[in-house]
């Protein structure tokens, strides 16, 4: 104890530390402050919540469009406590706002920003914004479709500025569209810029709420009350409930990743976070050249008006009981909030995504392809899945599952470390694209943790073209297809019967077409023909094959199995 | 939020228990948040990610080119594990083949401070150019500061070829 005493007396002595913390804690405060006065001191206990959880995860995250779904899955399936640590921040943000908002409507309604305290009001309301900048930066930072898409739409609105329009997208790095730039530059103001600025104006505002006094209540002449401990106390009460408020939240609910950012996605209905979608509904009552009054004016006319309360505001300080024209103010305002926001909720149909939860209907049972039954007959109306595909294509699904690829792509419905093989985007769809990937994933497609397929060219392009044919349609039934048919189709490639025969159009017309083989053969005659072609067909010049038991009952099955050509 | 050790200086305007309690309150329940923060960030950053296995066996070089008798360095690639990304790295070893096509690989590292090492054929021993460890045809230190042998990978041959594994666990 003598020791501390010692020391504590030194850094008295040398930094006055010891009562700055006094002339902080012993503040005088107005006897009629109180448990309404909390809130201020738990937006501070939030904000830094959201530097320390933060931090954390910039440790483990990679700032660039490349790597930085890739490192937020790792953080939320390979870190231990990374689910947590993701959802305090995500949590937090939302909880931030909350209670800055709450804060603000405390000052509001007790008309606590009048004189001298309209400077202090001010710099709350840029914090406001600036709670509401870092909601919106963070928002595009895991990357994937839901920031991807809410991002585009936010730098859009930015655009329709009337004059600052142009500039402020080439700002944001968003001209032509949301990429490298936009990102980049949202990371820096929500990690370099806004958390800096955002202490500044916090040690601002409590300067100035100490400069003036916390505002007591008109006609409050008791004699004033120390800060600490008995309001120091009510403060950490606020705290220690909205902080385990936060706590159950990061463990309960799950914070949404979803896919990769696919800039081709069509079908997304791009969202904003839950607090902006009353600006989001709001938009859609103007129409055409009105739309700026909604996106841009509106908001606009508000932000300022938040500003200049004090100014418009001038009375002197009433009681509570009788602010009834701010308190019905704030009643209306958060009707208004509430009726948009559930409005922007109830319209917005859901997104695929999260139907993608629910088991896919498969269109066609894989058991329509009969596997033992070789006297079905191939000529059936409903083709099986697999029969639309070439024995190349075929060949292809047989190296994916040889390859063991759903391992990571499963289908859609299930959850794989891989992308959802029927939503490549469009400028991937392609040969060209797909085998430099299958040779080496990490380098061209950044951060892609795929390992390298190692087949012979011609195998790599069977996979590709095979990839190609996945449809959400046709996915399950062809991840289902029998053996045989695959097993045929990559004894048919690698024979290179096409060489010679067609199927479906595809390959050479030297000897006949095999489509419908099976209704004018059968199998013995099949398997006589492959052992001697000149001694069952006159003049065949098809050479004689000799397959394994295995891949001869393959192939017989599978050219058995094949549909009449149309 | 800190606390002052020493009664108020001013104004006790509250009775002596109300106030230990808001005291004791306090500090309790920052304590408590602050435990509830560190640990899962000491979790978070100091448990090792889940395993996610790169490629544990690679190929390398065709058994009967290495000579016997003479360490030789042999490069490959291989699949490592890099945080949310798996890389294709180059990866070299020493390999040793003795008369009866025995195979000892030895990861390129000094066992001290990780520098690359190299073969010194007229003193038949590994030498180590940063703080001159010595070590053995077989990896035994036998000078310098080096506190164990050489490290070594595991090896299978597989028809005629020689596949580099994991490093072996030291002994």
């Amino acid at each position: 104890m003598r020791l501390i005493r010692t020391i504590n007396d030194w850094l008295e002595d040398r930094t006055g530390i010891e009562s700055a913390i006094k002339s902080f804690l012993y503040e005088d405060i107005p006897a009629s402050a109180g448990w309404h006065q909390i809130i201020g001191s738990m937006a501070v206990f939030f904000f830094v919540i959201q530097v320390f959880t933060g931090g954390l995860l910039a440790f483990n995250y990679a700032p660039t469009p490349g790597e930085a779904y890739n490192s937020v899955k790792y953080i939320m399936t390979e870190l231990t406590g990374g689910p947590l640590i993701r959802g305090l921040h995500h949590w937090g943000a939302s909880m931030m706002l909350i209670i800055v908002v709450l804060h603000m409507i405390q000052v509001f309604i007790y008309g606590a920003y009048k004189k001298p305290r309209e400077a202090t009001w001010m710099v709350g309301v840029t914090l406001l914004l600036i709670t509401l900048a870092f909601g919106l930066t963070g928002y595009l930072l895991p990357w994937d479709n839901r920031a991807y898409w809410g991002t585009v739409v936010t730098t859009q609105i930015a655009s329709q500025a009337p004059i600052a329009g142009p500039y402020l997208l080439r700002l944001l790095g968003s001209q032509g569209s949301v990429g490298n730039v936009t990102f980049s530059r949202f990371y820096a103001l929500h990690t370099v810029l806004l958390p800096p600025l955002t202490i500044i104006l916090i040690g601002i505002h409590i300067y100035l709420v100490r400069k003036h006094g916390v505002a007591a209540a008109p006609g409050d002449t008791a004699p004033k009350r120390k800060f600490f401990p008995e309001q120091v106390f009510k403060d950490t009460v606020g705290v220690a409930v909205a902080f385990i408020i936060l706590f159950v939240m990061a463990v309960v609910a799950k914070v949404p990743l979803e896919r990769l950012a696919d800039p081709t996605d069509t079908a997304y209905i791009p969202r904003p976070e839950w607090y902006f979608l009353f600006l989001f509904q709001t938009l859609k009552f103007f129409k055409g050249p009105l739309e700026t009054v909604g996106s841009v004016v509106l908001p606009g006319v508000a932000v300022l008006t938040l500003f200049l309360i004090p100014f418009i505001d001038r009375g002197p300080m009433i009681r509570l009981g009788k602010r009834t024209f701010a308190i019905s103010f704030v009643i209306l305002a958060a009707i208004a909030w509430t009726g948009l926001t559930t409005a922007a909720v109830v319209t917005t149909p859901k997104n695929q995504e999260s139907a993608d939860d629910t088991e896919t209907p498969a269109t066609e049972t894989p058991e329509a392809a009969p596997a033992s039954a070789a006297s079905a007959t191939p000529s059936a109306p409903a083709l099986a899945a697999w029969q639309r595909l070439t024995p190349e294509e075929l060949a292809g699904l047989g190296l994916f599952k040889k390859q063991g690829c759903m391992g990571c792509h499963p289908g859609t419905g299930q959850k794989g470390i891989g992308p959802d093989l029927t939503k490549i985007p469009a400028e991937h769809r392609n040969v060209a694209w797909l085998v430099p990937h299958f040779k080496n994933p990490s380098q061209v497609v950044p951060g892609s943790a795929m390992p390298p397929v190692d087949l012979s060219p011609a195998d790599l392009n069977a996979l590709a073209l095979f990839v190609l044919t996945v449809t959400p349609q046709n996915e399950q039934a062809l991840l289902s297809v029998p053996a045989f048919v695959t097993q045929g189709a990559m004894v048919y490639q690698s024979n290179h019967c096409n060489s010679c025969h067609q199927i479906d159009g595809v390959g050479s017309t030297l000897a006949p077409a095999l489509d419908g083989v099976g209704l004018r053969h059968d199998r013995a005659w099949l398997e006589k023909h492959f052992a001697d072609p000149a001694g069952v067909t006159k003049d065949s010049i098809m050479p004689p094959y000799k397959f394994t038991p295995p891949d001869l009952d393959a192939i017989c099955k599978y050219l058995l199995q094949l549909p009449k050509g149309a | 939020m800190d606390q002052p050790n020493e009664p108020p200086h001013a104004g006790a305007d509250v009775s002596p228990t109300r106030r230990a309690f808001y005291i004791g309150f306090i500090n309790g329940a920052m304590s408590l948040i602050g435990l509830a923060l560190a640990v899962p960030a000491a979790i978070y950053l100091l448990f090792p990610p889940k395993l996610r296995k790169g490629q544990q066996w690679v190929q390398t070089a065709d058994l009967s080119k290495i000579p016997a008798g003479t360490p030789t360095e042999i490069s490959f690639e291989r699949t490592r594990v890099d945080g949310w990304k798996t890389t294709n790295v180059k990866a070299t070893a020493w390999v040793v083949k003795g008369p009866y096509n025995e195979v000892v690989a030895f990861s390129p590292q000094c066992t001290h401070l990780g520098c690359a090492y190299h073969w010194d054929a007229p003193s038949h021993t590994f030498i180590c150019p940063c703080h001159t460890s010595v070590f053995s045809i077989d990896g035994k230190v036998l000078g310098g500061p080096a506190p164990r042998p050489l490290d070594r990978f595991m090896t299978k041959i597989e028809g005629g070829r020689l596949d580099i594994g994991p490093p072996e666990p030291h002994a």
